[in-house]
């Protein structure tokens, strides 16, 4: 596809990726690597490093050392390159809130180059594949937290890309807006064969969606399998959520220091 | 519904060099423009403080006779430093918005596109200047009232202009670099306050050069405000002189831009590490 590399069976290539905030090690020497074409998920309670991980993935933080191979691209070195070649949705809700639906895809169209025919062909597709057609005119902060999510996956995906980085995409929605949100990820993968690498906190949506997950504690990988060869590691009946308790010591609802509740709150506040 | 299977992109090749560029950076100038199309109120607060100063400080000040204007009346003297002062007022908070949009997971969004840098921080600057030509159609319309002499020839109108624009791009611009160095809206907002004084008293706005001590006068001749205003009182009124020459007035605001511009670029970044 676009501007060449990709190709080679490894989509990310994780290479002692490392990222130091004064003394704390957020991410820690990380090594690992995801299929092209195959979802990734990460599991880990906050503080872990995962926001972290991602953002250096998509080139907003640099690295305090090591680097990582997107789409065939060295991350340290070519970070515009890595970047014509993914996706990102960030934790927080962060379509423009004050332009409309249509708005914020047209924006993003033009910023990623796509020229003008083709700009108006994706964008009515995607709010149609995201069925947010009949909102498309409305501005952003009247949306539901479910709607301005598939919005946001719609943004990400406008210029198809390679690798597509999710963080916590179904944080702060409602059972049948999960639903909704997955379904679409799911139709994605299977319409344009996209990597996916997402952090989450729901290890339902983690069994639901993934075809390998990695288990993040204190910057490092504590596990890493299939869903199910997590599981059997732990033992018989396991669901995931022993699977994260047994390799974190820790219960998901535990932990979270007061910058976790404030964003949790604001979150919350957006969706309104 | 199936999306695949589409042609692959021709269309990524440019029709002209540059073209790319340009999209990208209208692109950014379009989102701040369309969302102060939805939500105007903006402007008209802007429009408060230039009538004050014309209404009261400039026709007292009118009456007193106490500053040497060269010939014209002190009214016509500040009608062009208070369009700058208004248009520096307007651009020199502007970086706030760049600190609350980092906050909601905006900038973030821009940033990991392969739009080069360099069209996030021009495109916001344009958006800048937008604003700044309604405040100058404001800031005229007030002047005309008051009776103020100005020109409206085409080339005067024209530079005008320029040196409006270039003024609001310089200081937005700078705005933008305090907010990648303090990062947070308090801290911005102090010293926001802080720089806005010094820049408008630091500069020939509402008094010639001729009358400062040395002191000021010195830092006035760096301050990109004093060219801004020089060009300006030469173009916009009649009977109006440059202390500098307008060649250089527009040389040293040129070269203001591109250091705010090279320095803001480089620093953008990091505005959400
Ligand atoms: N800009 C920063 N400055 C200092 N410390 C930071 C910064 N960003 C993150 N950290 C710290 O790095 C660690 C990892 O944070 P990170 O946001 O990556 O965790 P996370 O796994 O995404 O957590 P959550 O599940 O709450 O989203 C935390 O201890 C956090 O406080
Ligand atoms: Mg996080």
């Amino acid at each position: 596809m676009e501007n060449a590399p990709d190709s080679g069976s490894n989509a990310i290539e994780v290479l002692s990726l490392t990222r130091r905030f004064g003394t704390l090690v957020a991410v820690d020497h990380l090594n690992f690597s995801c299929a092209s074409g195959a979802t990734f998920g990460l599991l880990g309670p906050n503080g872990a490093g995962k926001s972290t991980l991602i953002k250096m993935l998509t080139t907003l933080l640099p690295p305090s050392e090591g680097t990582a191979k997107i789409a065939g691209f060295d991350l340290v070195q070519h970070p515009e390159a890595v970047r014509r070649k993914i996706g990102y949705v960030s934790q927080m809700l962060s379509a423009d809130g004050d332009l409309t639906g249509y708005e914020n895809l047209l924006i993003s169209a033009k910023l990623y180059g796509i020229p003008r025919a083709e700009r108006a062909r994706r964008i009515a597709q995607a709010f149609e594949f995201m069925d947010l057609a009949h909102v498309s005119g409305k501005r952003v902060r009247q949306y539901s937290g479910g709607m301005i999510r598939r919005l946001e996956i719609a943004q990400s995906m406008l210029h198809r890309p390679s690798v597509l980085f999710m963080d916590e995409p179904s944080v702060g929605l409602d059972p049948s807006a999960k639903r909704s949100v997955w379904e679409r990820i799911r139709e994605l993968r299977r319409e344009f064969g996209t990597t996916i690498l997402m952090t989450t906190h729901d290890m339902e949506e983690a069994d639901h969606l993934c075809d390998r997950v990695a288990v993040m504690h204190n910057g490092v990988l504590a596990a890493m399998d299939t869903p199910a060869g997590l599981k059997a590691q732990v033992g018989a009946e396991a669901t995931l959520d022993d699977v994260f308790i047994h390799f974190t010591g820790a219960t998901i609802s535990e932990g979270g220091d007061l910058r976790d509740v404030a964003r949790t709150r604001s979150t919350t506040q957006r969706l309104g | 519904m199936s999306l695949a299977h589409e042609a692959p992109l021709s269309g990524w090749a440019e029709p002209f060099p540059g073209a790319n560029y340009l999209r990208q950076t209208l692109a950014v100038a379009e989102s701040d423009i369309r969302k102060l199309i939805h939500d105007p109120v903006e402007l008209f607060t802007r429009m408060v403080q230039p009538v004050l100063w014309l209404l009261i400080f400039g026709q007292v000040f009118n009456r007193a006779r106490a500053i040497p204007t060269g010939g014209i009346s002190y009214l016509d003297f500040i009608a062009p430093g208070i369009l700058a002062q208004s248009v520096l007022f307007g651009a020199i908070f502007y970086g706030i918005s760049l600190i609350w949009e980092r906050d909601l997971g905006i900038v973030q969004k821009f940033l990991v596109s392969p739009a080069p840098r360099s069209t996030l921080v021009l495109g916001r600057a344009i958006s800048s200047t937008a604003r700044s030509l309604c405040q100058m159609v404001f800031v005229y319309l007030v002047a005309l009232l008051l009776h103020v002499q100005l020109r409206f020839g085409i080339l005067q109108l024209a530079g005008v202009v320029a040196a409006v624009m270039l003024g609001s791009a310089i200081f937005s611009t700078f705005s933008l670099i305090v907010a990648c160095l303090v990062k947070s809206r308090e801290r911005f907002m102090g010293i926001g306050q802080v720089l806005t004084m010094p820049l408008f008293f630091a500069s020939n706005a509402i008094y010639p050069l001729s009358l400062m001590p040395g002191w000021l006068r010195a830092i006035s001749q760096v301050n990109p405000l004093s060219y801004q205003v020089d060009a300006l009182r030469t173009l916009m009124i009649v009977g109006g002189s440059s202390a500098f020459g307008i060649g250089k007035d527009f040389l040293m605001l040129l070269a203001a831009f591109a250091v705010v511009m090279a320095v803001a670029t480089k620093l953008y970044p990091s505005i959400v590490t």
